[in-house]
C-alpha cells in the first residue's frame, strides 16, 4: 500500500528492504550506526542525519561504523563488491569524496574496462549533495559533474521520496559503480510511496509534467523549484513548461530531452552545480548539437555561479537557482523567440 | 637421499622454483622484447623479486586474494594467471588477460583471487580490505595479501588501510616489497622510519621483515602470520627486503644506482640461485632436475611469445564494450 | 436563486481528485445545450476526460479559460435558459461560494481507500454509499479500482458499492495461488465474506467480467445480477501481443503506446496515467503475477475459459456493454449472451468503455441494478 513517507525515511527503507531480500548487502559508513565501542547507546546516531537509524537493531553487524578513513572503507567497498558482495558505502558528504576519488575513480570505474570484461563491481556510494544548508563551501558542493564525467560510473540525483526509493534499490541491486547522490535539503520532503520493494529503472527521464510552451531539464532538488516555476507559468503567464527530472545523470535520457525539446522549441536547464563543465552545460550542448532546428530561442542555464558556496544565508540564498530565476529564464527563451 | 631441512615436499620445492624460473624468464624475455620496440606502453619488470611473491603465494589458494602493483608480472604468475594470456596483454592482443584493454599495469583474473595490478600506487591496500572483508561475512577463511613497494608504503591508503585491518580484525597481510628506490628516490630519503615494522606496531600488528631473497625466509614468515589471519587473528605486515634487477621501468638508464650494483646483486643475492643452491646442498634435486624445468619453462616463454606476437589484435568494437555491466 | 441557473463545476472524478485542469471548452457560449452534451475537456491526476451537461439550456458564461487549473466544484461556466436575464446571471457569477479547501473539508472525502484481510491476501477496496444492495465492481488484467474512476460515485446511488484491487493488483498483496479465474473468483468471494456482503450485483470489466462469470457459475446464491464491460469469458479471442507487450513494458516509452490501445481516443492516455501504471509495474513481484495471470488465463494470446453458454444456462439477469472500437476483445463477444441478456456497444469508445462513455455506462448500470 502506499503512504507519505519523508525522502530519508524512504532511503531507509530501500537500505532495511534489500538488506532483508540479500545478504550480500552490507553497509560501511563514518557514524552509520554511530556510537560503536561508545558507552552510550550502540546505534547513537543511525548516521550525521539519522537516515540509517534502527537498521542496526534489524540487522546487527552488517552495518560496520568506520574509522574516519574515506579511501579505506570507500576502498574496501570497492575490494569487497569486486568479491560478490554488494556494499553500500556513506560519503557523508560529497564534498568529502576528495579523499577518496582515487578509489571511485581509477578501481571501481574502471575495474570492468581495463579487465577485460572480467570484472564485476556492485557497489553503491551514498552521499549528501547540495547547498542550502548552511554548511559553507566544503559541505555544500553539488558535484555531480565530476562524477558523470567519468566513464563506468552511474550517477543517481532523486528528486522526491517516490524516486530516492526506487532509485536506490535499484542502484543496489545493480551490478555497476553507482555515485547515489542525495540532496539533504529534501530530507524532510514527503511525498506517497508504496510500501512494498520497486525499482525505478536507470536511464529514463521522467515528465514530472507536461507542457508544450518550454522544456524545463533538472535532477534532484532544483526538479521541485522547476515544478513550481511552471505551476507560476501556467497560472500567471499562461505559459505551458514541461518539467524533465533526468533521474539519472549517466546513463541519461537524451531521447526524452530531444523529444520534448522537438516538440516545445525551447530549453532552460537547472542544475545546482556551477556552470562549467556541468549537467547544464551538457544538455544544452547536446541539444544544440542534435536538435538545433528545432529550437526557437538560445538554451538557457539556470545554474549556480562559477564560486564556492557561502555560508551567510543571505548569500546562499542567492547561491542555489531560485524559482524566480527559472520564471526569468523561460522568458528569456520566449522573449527571445518573439524578437526573432 | 638425505633427511627433508625444509618444511616443503621435493614437489613443492620444484614448483616454488617453477614458478621463480617462469617470472624470471618472463621478465627477461619483456626486457629483450621491449628494447625491440614491439611492445607498447611501458612495463615494470619483477626480476629479482621472484622469492617474495612465490613464498607469499606458496600459502594461497583461488579463495585467497591479492591486490598486485604497477610491477605485477611476478605476482601474476605466482598466483596462477596464465603465462600465455599475460605476454598476449602486454602486447595489446584480442587473447590477453584482459583482451588487450588492461595492459602490463592492469593484468588480472578475479577467477584465480588476482584483483588486478594497479598503476595506482597503494590503491590495493583499501580493495584487499574489501575482499577480507567479504571473505570475513562469506566465513570462508580467505585472506588477502595486498603488494606494495617501499614507496608506496608512505601513501596515505596503505596507512589507513593498515588502521582499518587492524580495528576490524580482517585477515589481511601487508607486504612491503622494499627494493630500495621509490622510482629513482631511495628508502633512506623518502621514509622517516629505519623499519617499515614500526609502522606496524603503530597500528598494533606484528610485523616482521625478512631477506626477500631467501625464498624459505619468505615462506616460513608469510606461513605463520597467513595462517594466524585465516584463524581470526587479525592483519600482519611482512617487510620484504629484495633487489630490482632492472630500472623503474624498461628504459630507465638508473643512473641513480650505485655502479656495478646490479651486477653485484645479480652475482651475490639472485633468489633463483639462492635457492638452488640451498636444495642442491639438501639432495632434495639436481643441477640436472633444475635444468630440466629451466627447459620447460623457456619453452613455455618462448610459445608465449610467439603466440602473443601472432594474435590479432582487439576489434575496434572493443573500445565500447565492458564500461558497464549494463547501460 | 433562479433554478433556471445552472453551474457548470470542476467535477470530483473519483477519490482522491482535488482538482483539475480544464484543457477546452467544447462548446462556445450562447450555444444551445442539451443534457449529455459534451461541454468540456477536464484533465486530472489520472486521465482526460469530457464533462457532459446534467441540464438544457444555453452555455451563457464560459468562465473557467484553457490550461487552468481548478479546485474541485470550482465555477467553470454557467447554462441558464435564453430568457435568463444577464443581471441574474451577473448575480449567479458573483454569489457563487467558492468551495472550502478540499485538505480534510470535504464531508464526503472519508478514508479514500480501506483494506481488508482475506485467505487471498490483503486487499485494498473503496466503499461509496451505504444503500441496501451491494454492487462489487472487478476491474480487469494489470487493472485497479481507480478503472472505476469516473463510475463508483455515480452507483453510489443504487446501493453500497465497493471497488476492489484483485490479489496482484493495485495496492493488494501481489502474491497469486494459481493463476486461474477460480482462483480470482474465490478471491472475490473472499472479499465478500470479509466486508460482510452476503450477495451482491457484480459487475466486471476484462478479465474481471470472467471472474463474475465465474463467481456466478461456482456461488450462485451469492450473485443477483450481471454486468459485463468488454469482458472476457464470452468469446476465445483476445489480443495476445497486447497482453504479452503490456506484461513486459517497464518503461513509459513502452507502456504507452500499449495503454493507447486501450482507448477509441489514444489522447486521453496522459503522462499521469502512464504513471500510475509504471509505478504498479514496478513494484516487486507484479512483472512475475501478471506473467503467471497471463499464461493461466490468457494462454498463447486465447481465452481458455469461455463461460458464454454456462452463463446463458443459468438464468442469471446480465447486461452487457462493449466499447465498439475495442482493440481488446472483440465486441463482437457482446453479443456472446444472446437474446437474455441486454447488450449495448457504444459508438466512440474503445476497451475502456467505463472511462470513456462514463455518463452512457453509468445509465445503463443503474437501470440494469434497480430491474
Amino acid at each position: 500500500m502506499t503512504r507519505k513517507i519523508s525522502f530519508k525515511t524512504a532511503i531507509n527503507e530501500a537500505l532495511d528492504l534489500e538488506m532483508t531480500r540479500d545478504p550480500n548487502v552490507i553497509l560501511l559508513g563514518e557514524d552509520i550506526v554511530g556510537g560503536s565501542g561508545a558507552p552510550g547507546e550502540a546505534d547513537a546516531w543511525g548516521g550525521v542525519l539519522g537516515v540509517t537509524k534502527g537498521l542496526y537493531a534489524k540487522h546487527g553487524g552488517r552495518l560496520l561504523d568506520t574509522p574516519l578513513s574515506e579511501s579505506a572503507y570507500v576502498g574496501a567497498a570497492i575490494g569487497a563488491a569486486a568479491c560478490g558482495m554488494r556494499p553500500v558505502a556513506e560519503l557523508m558528504f560529497i564534498d568529502f569524496m576528495g579523499v577518496c576519488f582515487d578509489q571511485i575513480f581509477n578501481q571501481a570505474a574502471k575495474f570492468r574496462y581495463m579487465f577485460g570484461g572480467k570484472a564485476k563491481t556492485p557497489v553503491v556510494i551514498r552521499a549528501m549533495v547540495g547547498a542550502g544548508f548552511r554548511a559553507a563551501a566544503q559541505h555544500s558542493q553539488m558535484l555531480t559533474p565530476l562524477f558523470t564525467h567519468i566513464p563506468g560510473l552511474k550517477v543517481v540525483c532523486p528528486s522526491n521520496a517516490y524516486e530516492a526509493k526506487g532509485l536506490l534499490i535499484q542502484a543496489i541491486r545493480d551490478d555497476d559503480p553507482v555515485i547515489f547522490c542525495e540532496h539533504k535539503n529534501l530530507y524532510g520532503l514527503e511525498c506517497e510511496v508504496p510500501e512494498e520493494s520497486y525499482a525505478i529503472p536507470f536511464g529514463e527521464a521522467n515528465i514530472a509534467r507536461e507542457g508544450k510552451d518550454v522544456t524545463i531539464v533538472s535532477y534532484g532538488l532544483t526538479v521541485n523549484r522547476a515544478l513550481e516555476a511552471a505551476e507560476r507559468l501556467a497560472r500567471k503567464d499562461r505559459v505551458e513548461a514541461e518539467v524533465i527530472d533526468l533521474r539519472t545523470l549517466s546513463p541519461i535520457d537524451w531521447d526524452t530531452v530531444l523529444e520534448s525539446v522537438e516538440s516545445t522549441g525551447r530549453l532552460v536547464v537547472v542544475d545546482e552545480a556551477n556552470p562549467r563543465c556541468s549537467l547544464a552545460s551538457d544538455v544544452a550542448a547536446y541539444v544544440a548539437q542534435h536538435a538545433f532546428g528545432a529550437l526557437k530561442a538560445a538554451p538557457q542555464m539556470v545554474t549556480a555561479p562559477h564560486t564556492p558556496t557561502p555560508f551567510s544565508p543571505s548569500l546562499e540564498d542567492l547561491y542555489v537557482p531560485s524559482t524566480d530565476a527559472i520564471v526569468a529564464a523561460v522568458g528569456k527563451t520566449i522573449a527571445r523567440a518573439k524578437a526573432a | 637421499m638425505s633427511s627433508n631441512p625444509f618444511p616443503l615436499s621435493r614437489d613443492e620445492l620444484l614448483r616454488a622454483y617453477r614458478t621463480m624460473r617462469t617470472i624470471r624468464d618472463f621478465e627477461e624475455r619483456l626486457h629483450f622484447e621491449f628494447a625491440k620496440g614491439d611492445i607498447p606502453g611501458f612495463v615494470h619488470l619483477y626480476a629479482g623479486e621472484e622469492a617474495c611473491a612465490t613464498g607469499i603465494m606458496m600459502h594461497l589458494t583461488d579463495i585467497d586474494r591479492i591486490a598486485s602493483t604497477h610491477r605485477g608480472h611476478g605476482h601474476c604468475i605466482a598466483k596462477g594467471v596464465d603465462v600465455h594470456e599475460m605476454m598476449a596483454e602486454i602486447y595489446g592482443k584480442a587473447t590477453g588477460s584482459c583482451r588487450g584493454k588492461g595492459g602490463s599495469m592492469h593484468i588480472a583474473d578475479l577467477s584465480k583471487g588476482m584483483m588486478g595490478a594497479n598503476g595506482i600506487l597503494g590503491a590495493g591496500a583499501p580493495l584487499i580490505c574489501g575482499a577480507a572483508l567479504a571473505s570475513k561475512f562469506r566465513g570462508d577463511h580467505g585472506v588477502g595479501v595486498t603488494f606494495f613497494g617501499d614507496g608506496a608504503a608512505n601513501q596515505g591508503t596503505v596507512l589507513e588501510s593498515m588502521n582499518l585491518a587492524a580495528v576490524w580484525n580482517l585477515p589481511v597481510l601487508f607486504v612491503v616489497e622494499n627494493n630500495g628506490y621509490a622510482e629513482a628516490t631511495s628508502v633512506e630519503y623518502a621514509t622517516a622510519v629505519d623499519s617499515y615494522v614500526d609502522r606496524a606496531s603503530g597500528f598494533g600488528m606484528p610485523g616482521v621483515t625478512v631477506d626477500g631473497t631467501d625464498f624459505f625466509a619468505v615462506y616460513e614468515a608469510a606461513g605463520e602470520i597467513i595462517r594466524r589471519a585465516r584463524e581470526g587473528g587479525g592483519p600482519a605486515l611482512l617487510e620484504c627486503s629484495v633487489t630490482r634487477f632492472y630500472g623503474h621501468f624498461e628504459g630507465d638508464a638508473q643512473t641513480y644506482k650505485a655502479k656495478g650494483e646490479n651486477e653485484f646483486n645479480r652475482a651475490n643475492r639472485d633468489c633463483l640461485k639462492i635457492f638452488r643452491a640451498r636444495v642442491c646442498d639438501a639432495e632434495l634435486a639436481s643441477e640436472r632436475d633444475f635444468a630440466l624445468i629451466d627447459v620447460e619453462v623457456a619453452a613455455l616463454i618462448d610459445a608465449a611469445v610467439s603466440s602473443a606476437k601472432d594474435a590479432p589484435l582487439p576489434h575496434a568494437r572493443e573500445l565500447l564494450t565492458d564500461v558497464y555491466v549494463s547501460y | 436563486m433562479n433554478m433556471n441557473i445552472t453551474p457548470i463545476v470542476m467535477p470530483k472524478w473519483g477519490l482522491s481528485m482535488s482538482e483539475g485542469k480544464l484543457t477546452g471548452w467544447l462548446k462556445p457560449v450562447g450555444a444551445q445545450i442539451a443534457v449529455g452534451d459534451e461541454i468540456m475537456e477536464v484533465e486530472t491526476d489520472k486521465i482526460v476526460n469530457v464533462v457532459e451537461a446534467d441540464a438544457a439550456g444555453v452555455l451563457r458564461r464560459v468562465i473557467g479559460e484553457d490550461g487552468v487549473v481548478y479546485p474541485v466544484k470550482a465555477l467553470i461556466g454557467v447554462i441558464a435558459g435564453a430568457d435568463v436575464a444577464d443581471e441574474e446571471i451577473e448575480a449567479f457569477v458573483a454569489g457563487y461560494a467558492a468551495p472550502a479547501s478540499e485538505e480534510g473539508g470535504d464531508e464526503d472525502s472519508g478514508p479514500r481507500y480501506e483494506f481488508v484481510m482475506t485467505p487471498f491476501g490483503r486487499l485494498r477496496y473503496a466503499k461509496r454509499g451505504d444503500g441496501a444492495e451491494a454492487v462489487v465492481l472487478v476491474h480487469g488484467f494489470g487493472g485497479d479500482l481507480d478503472n472505476w474512476l469516473f463510475n463508483i460515485e455515480a452507483l453510489a446511488g443504487a446501493g453500497t458499492v465497493y471497488a476492489l484491487d484483485l490479489p496482484g493488483h493495485g495496492q493488494s498483496d501481489k502474491k497469486l495461488g494459481d493463476a486461474s479465474l477460480g482462483w480470482l473468483a474465490s478471491a472475490v468471494v473472499a472479499f465478500m465474506d470479509a466486508v460482510g456482503v452476503e450477495s451482491a450485483h457484480l459487475v466486471g470489466h476484462s478479465m474481471g467480467g470472467a471472474v463474475a462469470g465465474r463467481v456466478a457459475l461456482d456461488q450462485p446464491g451469492r450473485v443477483k445480477s450481471l454486468a459485463l464491460i468488454g469482458s472476457a469469458g464470452l468469446g476465445p479471442e483476445i489480443n495476445g501481443p497486447y497482453l504479452d507487450g503490456f506484461v513486459a513494458a517497464g518503461s513509459r516509452r513502452d507502456l504507452k503506446p500499449l495503454l493507447e490501445q486501450l482507448f477509441d481516443d489514444p489522447a486521453l492516455v496522459n503522462r499521469q496515467l502512464v504513471d500510475e501504471v509504471l509505478k504498479y509495474k514496478r513494484i516487486d513481484g507484479v512483472e512475475g503475477a501478471l506473467r503467471g495471470l497471463a499464461a493461466g488465463v490468457f494462454p498463447e494470446g486465447r481465452q481458455t475459459s469461455v463461460l458464454a453458454e454456462e452463463l446463458k444456462a443459468s438464468g442469471i439477469p446480465a447486461l452487457v456493454i462493449w466499447g465498439e472500437t475495442d482493440r481488446i476483445i472483440p465486441a463482437a463477444h457482446a453479443s456472446a449472451l444472446g437474446a437474455g441478456a441486454k447488450s449495448e456497444t457504444l459508438a466512440g469508445a474503445g476497451h475502456m468503455v467505463q472511462m470513456e462513455k462514463a455518463g452512457r455506462v453509468n445509465e445503463l448500470l443503474l437501470a440494469h441494478l434497480s430491474a
